[in-house]
Order: C-alpha cells, then sequence, then structure tokens
C-alpha cells in the first residue's frame, strides 16, 4: 500500500516536473507546477512530516504559484518567438545539468539516505514545535543566511522599482 | 446503531462522516443565499423574493408565510440552475474553463475537515472536540487548503480568454495574496496566548476554544474582548478573503460586467455561488472558533459549567447527557456562524465597494503593518503575562 502510494507520487511529481519544462504554455506550466508540488506533499505525508506538507501546499501551492500565474496574466506572455539556444547557453545548461547528477549520486549513493526515517522517533517535520526548534538550534545559521538574503532582494526591489516610477508619478 | 456504525471498517466511517457534514453544509451554503436576497431586500425596504411556491404544497396551513419569506425559491432556483442549458462559449480553454468551478468547490469543503463544529463531555467532564480530523495543525491546514481557493478564480479568469474576467482573475490572484498575509499575522496572537510555556505546542482549533473556556477572569474571556485588534484585522481580512463586498474586486459588476465568472452560467456558475458562500461558512466558523469563544454561550461561563449550573438547579439528569452537550455546542457554535454572515450581508449592503487601489492601500499599509504592531505588541504582552 505504502509502496503503491509511493511510486504513484513519485510519478506524478516527476511527470509534472516534466510538464513545467515542456509545456509551452505558461499556464499550463504553472498548473503542472501546482500538480508536482502536491505530488512532493503527498510525499512529505508519507514521510510523516504533516506539517511540512501543509507549509509547502500553503507557501508555494498556494501563494508563490498564484504569484506566478499573476506575473503570466500581468505581462501576457502567450505565443512570442521560441527561446533559441546559443552555444554558450547550451553549454552552460549542460555542465548545470552535469553538476546536479553529480549531487544527486553523493546524495543517492554516498550519503546514508537508504535506511529510511527513524520509526521510534517523531520525524521533524511532524510538529511545529520539532520543527521550530530545529530551525532555531541546529539551523539557525542557514535561516539567518537566508533571511540576508531575502532581506537583500527586497531592497533591490524597493530601489528598482524607485528608479522606474520616481520619474513619472513622483506625488 | 451506534455499535453498526463503530463495526464498519474506519474508512467507510469517515466518509459517512464526511458525506453528513457536507450534507450539511451544502443546503446551508444554498439557504444563505437566499438569506443574502431576503436580507438585502430588507435593508433596501423591498420585499425580495415572496412569490415561488410549489402547487403541491399550496394546501399546507402556514404555506403562505413560508412562500412570503420566500424559503421555495431556493428549490426554483435550484431547480433553474439545474435545468437550464449548459453554455460553453467558442472562444474558451475547455479544460480550465471546466475546472475551474471544481476548484472552487474543492477546497471551500475539504476545509471542513479540520473545523472542530461542537463538543461532548466525555467520562469524568472531559471535553471531547466533534470534527472530522481534530489534527494538531488545525488552522495552519485551513489556510493551505483555503489559499488554494484563489486558482479556481485565476483559471476562471484566464481561460474564459475575454478582457473582462481575465481583469477579474488577475485582481483576485493580487488581491487574495495581499490579505493573507494580514490574516495570518493576526492570528498569531492567539496562538501564542494559547501555547502557554510547558505545554505541548498545537494549532488546533478546539485547543483555542478549550482555552477560552477555562475558569477564571484571563481564562474565560474571548478573544474578541482581550484581541479586538486581532480580531479586526481578521475580519476584514476574511472579506478580502472570501471576496465579499466591498472587497469584491474579481467581480465588481459595475466595472467588469461580472469579473472571473461574465462566461460562466448554469449550473457551473451556481458552483461558483455555492463555493462562496461554503467559504463564508467556515470562515465565519473559523472567526467564532477563535475569537468568540467557539460553542460556548457567555464569556466567562463554558458550556460544561453552563449545563452543570442548569443540572444543579433543576435537577435533571439530562442536561449532563452527552448527546444534550454535542447538539447544544452544535447549535450554539451554528447560531455564531449565522449571526457573523448576518453582519457579513450587513456589511454588504451597507458599505459601498471600494476602489482597486484603495483596497491594495488598505491591505499593505494599513493591515499589514497593523498586524505586524499588533503582533510585536502581544508577543510583548504575552511573553510577560506567562513568564
Amino acid at each position: 500500500m505504502d509502496q503503491i502510494a509511493f511510486i504513484s507520487l513519485s510519478v506524478l511529481a516527476l511527470a509534472s516536473a516534466l510538464g513545467v519544462v515542456l509545456s509551452k504554455n505558461a499556464v499550463n506550466g504553472a498548473m503542472c507546477l501546482l500538480l508536482c508540488l502536491a505530488g512532493i506533499a503527498g510525499l512529505f505525508v508519507q514521510l510523516h512530516a504533516y506539517f511540512l506538507a501543509f507549509i509547502l501546499v500553503w507557501v508555494y501551492a498556494g501563494a508563490v504559484v498564484a504569484l506566478f500565474l499573476f506575473i503570466v496574466m500581468l505581462l501576457d506572455m502567450q505565443g512570442g518567438r521560441p527561446w533559441r539556444f546559443r552555444a554558450a547557453q547550451a553549454f552552460a545548461g549542460f555542465m548545470a545539468a552535469a553538476l546536479l547528477l553529480v549531487g544527486l549520486d553523493l546524495l543517492a549513493v554516498r550519503g546514508r539516505l537508504g535506511a529510511g526515517p527513524n520509526v521510534g522517533q517523531a520525524a521533524v517535520g511532524s510538529s511545529l514545535k520539532l520543527y521550530a526548534y530545529q530551525l532555531f538550534t541546529t539551523y539557525l545559521l542557514p535561516v539567518q543566511v537566508m533571511g540576508f538574503l531575502l532581506l537583500i532582494a527586497m531592497l533591490g526591489v524597493i530601489v528598482i522599482s524607485r528608479r522606474i516610477g520616481g520619474a513619472e508619478d513622483s506625488r | 446503531m451506534i455499535d453498526f456504525f463503530f463495526g464498519l471498517p474506519v474508512p467507510v466511517q469517515a466518509l459517512l462522516k464526511g458525506i453528513a457534514v457536507i450534507g450539511v453544509i451544502f443546503p446551508i451554503a444554498a439557504a444563505c443565499s437566499m438569506a443574502e436576497r431576503k436580507v438585502c431586500a430588507w435593508i433596501q425596504s423591498r420585499s425580495g423574493p415572496n412569490r415561488a411556491l410549489p402547487p403541491i404544497f399550496a394546501w399546507i396551513p402556514g404555506a403562505g408565510i413560508l412562500q412570503r419569506l420566500g424559503v421555495w425559491q431556493l428549490m426554483a432556483d435550484g431547480g433553474k440552475f439545474v435545468f437550464k442549458e449548459e453554455p460553453l462559449p467558442d472562444h474558451v480553454n475547455k479544460l480550465y474553463y471546466t475546472l475551474a468551478p471544481v476548484v472552487a468547490m474543492v477546497p471551500a469543503f475539504t476545509t471542513v475537515t479540520v473545523v472542530p463544529f461542537g463538543a461532548y463531555l466525555g467520562p469524568g467532564g472531559r471535553v471531547i472536540p466533534l470534527a472530522l480530523a481534530n489534527v494538531d495543525i488545525g488552522i495552519l491546514a485551513v489556510f493551505a487548503v483555503a489559499s488554494l481557493g484563489v486558482y479556481s478564480l485565476i483559471l476562471a479568469g484566464w481561460a474564459s480568454n475575454s478582457k473582462y474576467p481575465f481583469l477579474g482573475g488577475v485582481r483576485a490572484s493580487a488581491q487574495l495574496i495581499s490579505y493573507e498575509l494580514s490574516m495570518v499575522l493576526a492570528v498569531l496572537p492567539v496562538f501564542l496566548w494559547v501555547n502557554e510555556p510547558g505545554t505541548a505546542g498545537t494549532l488546533s482549533l478546539a485547543r483555542v476554544v478549550e482555552f477560552q473556556s477555562r475558569p477564571g477572569f484571563w481564562g474565560g474571556a474571548w478573544f474578541l474582548l482581550t484581541m479586538p485588534v486581532s480580531a479586526l484585522v481578521f475580519a476584514v481580512a476574511l472579506f478580502a478573503e472570501t471576496n465579499r463586498q466591498p472587497f469584491d474586486m474579481p467581480e465588481s459588476e459595475a466595472d467588469l460586467v461580472g469579473g472571473f465568472h461574465t462566461e460562466y452560467g448554469a449550473f457551473k456558475w451556481s458552483l461558483f455561488f455555492v463555493a462562496e458562500y461554503a467559504n463564508m461558512i467556515v470562515g465565519s466558523a473559523v472567526f467564532a472558533l477563535l475569537f468568540l469563544g467557539g460553542w460556548n454561550l457567555f464569556p466567562g461561563i463554558s458550556l460544561a459549567r453552563l449545563l452543570g449550573g442548569l443540572h444543579h438547579l433543576t435537577g435533571w439528569a439530562l442536561w449532563l447527557h452527552p448527546l444534550v452537550a454535542g447538539l447544544a455546542s452544535i447549535a450554539i457554535l451554528l447560531g455564531k456562524v449565522l449571526a457573523t454572515i448576518f453582519v457579513f450581508m450587513w456589511i454588504r449592503w451597507t458599505v459601498p465597494r471600494f476602489r482597486y487601489d484603495q483596497v491594495m492601500r488598505l491591505g499593505w499599509q494599513k493591515l499589514l503593518p497593523l498586524s505586524i504592531a499588533n503582533l510585536i505588541a502581544y508577543t510583548i504582552g504575552i511573553a510577560l503575562l506567562q513568564r
């Protein structure tokens, strides 16, 4: 039963991830991303990480993809010429894919992922308290770095939007 | 009967319970759409729907009163929506056009599963909440699933492939995300207060009601009284999240014809309508649980104490029966939900619709800073109070 659920969820996630990349219509791509996120949330539930699953649905499926769609609709990115690869871009893409493969290999083969989740111990993502405790102890530095990066991105947005809008509608 | 029910396999039990709850919510949602027309008529000094009466019921004494109350209009509307021709315009994206009403309905009715709608007194006076799934991440699940409802508006607007629905869809995606932030920040102080140091952290809605029914001055007070700013921000954001006037930007019929559902008709359109009211019911239920004390009739007096007092006063053992407590709690919560929905309607027919820039300014420049300031103030206050 678990096996069937795992396989169907993985297939859903992978197939819709392919759909995101391959679909020409941006709205179809966003919908595929939504399905992919649903599949990954299902996988989290299988790992008993209910909290993470709902956070994923809430933040990514509920807000981020909706923002993607908002941008797609605002810029009306339908039609237009298809993207053509130049040699340098193709090379960069190939290198990125190779790096990703090496990383996956390191994670799957050399890492100790074979054992599966410990049965006796509650998963880190299962409840708010466990998750928050880990965030503020083990993973405090990554959280701070991410927060700093987001702050920089926010400042960048403010700077860019002021420079464009400032000349026209300075009230 | 009870033995037979508990003898069934667990998934079948869950399915039956789910069907029972949806079987209650769906007619209430439909009846709310009827009540809306009647309430708006009273507010505007009209009579509202008062003609529909099936001939087969005409002989019943008192049917005339129901006729003037517009009760049968609900059946007439439902029948009309079912039997009308389903328009499928040529220029639409067929898949997403048909998918959108379904996407509207599913989150609206899925959120019901984690909302506790009553409680009964178990052995030893323990309060046991009645819910389809009383999960630990209650409010998070409500927010997560409810946030998926935005796709119905976006998809409907985009798939219709014409200008007004498209604008409605764009507005919907911006508005719903903007107000979700303030909504969540408004709820956080409640859970900060509920999760006292030393308790297992929980986001369960039933726990919030339990907290509001504790004895003592601070314990028995509803969060509406102790956190008025949170309640106000949550209520305003709830209006925006359920697309209710004065926030119904996605379908403002004055400038967008019908907004996202301009191209819809017949049963698909009515699905949007019922989903809107189902969202309102669940939203009002969450508001009642968080801020209005849930199934407690008065602030300061929990339902268990009220029933115990009645038992003491009259001497009837009936008051302590689990069934009485369960029914009373459901009735009280339902009463609060209906009262909240009445306020929804009252405001709809009193406050004119905002302009789009006003909606955005209110969301980002007023509600968001207010909710952040509120959160910081209550964080300090709760830290001092529970030290």
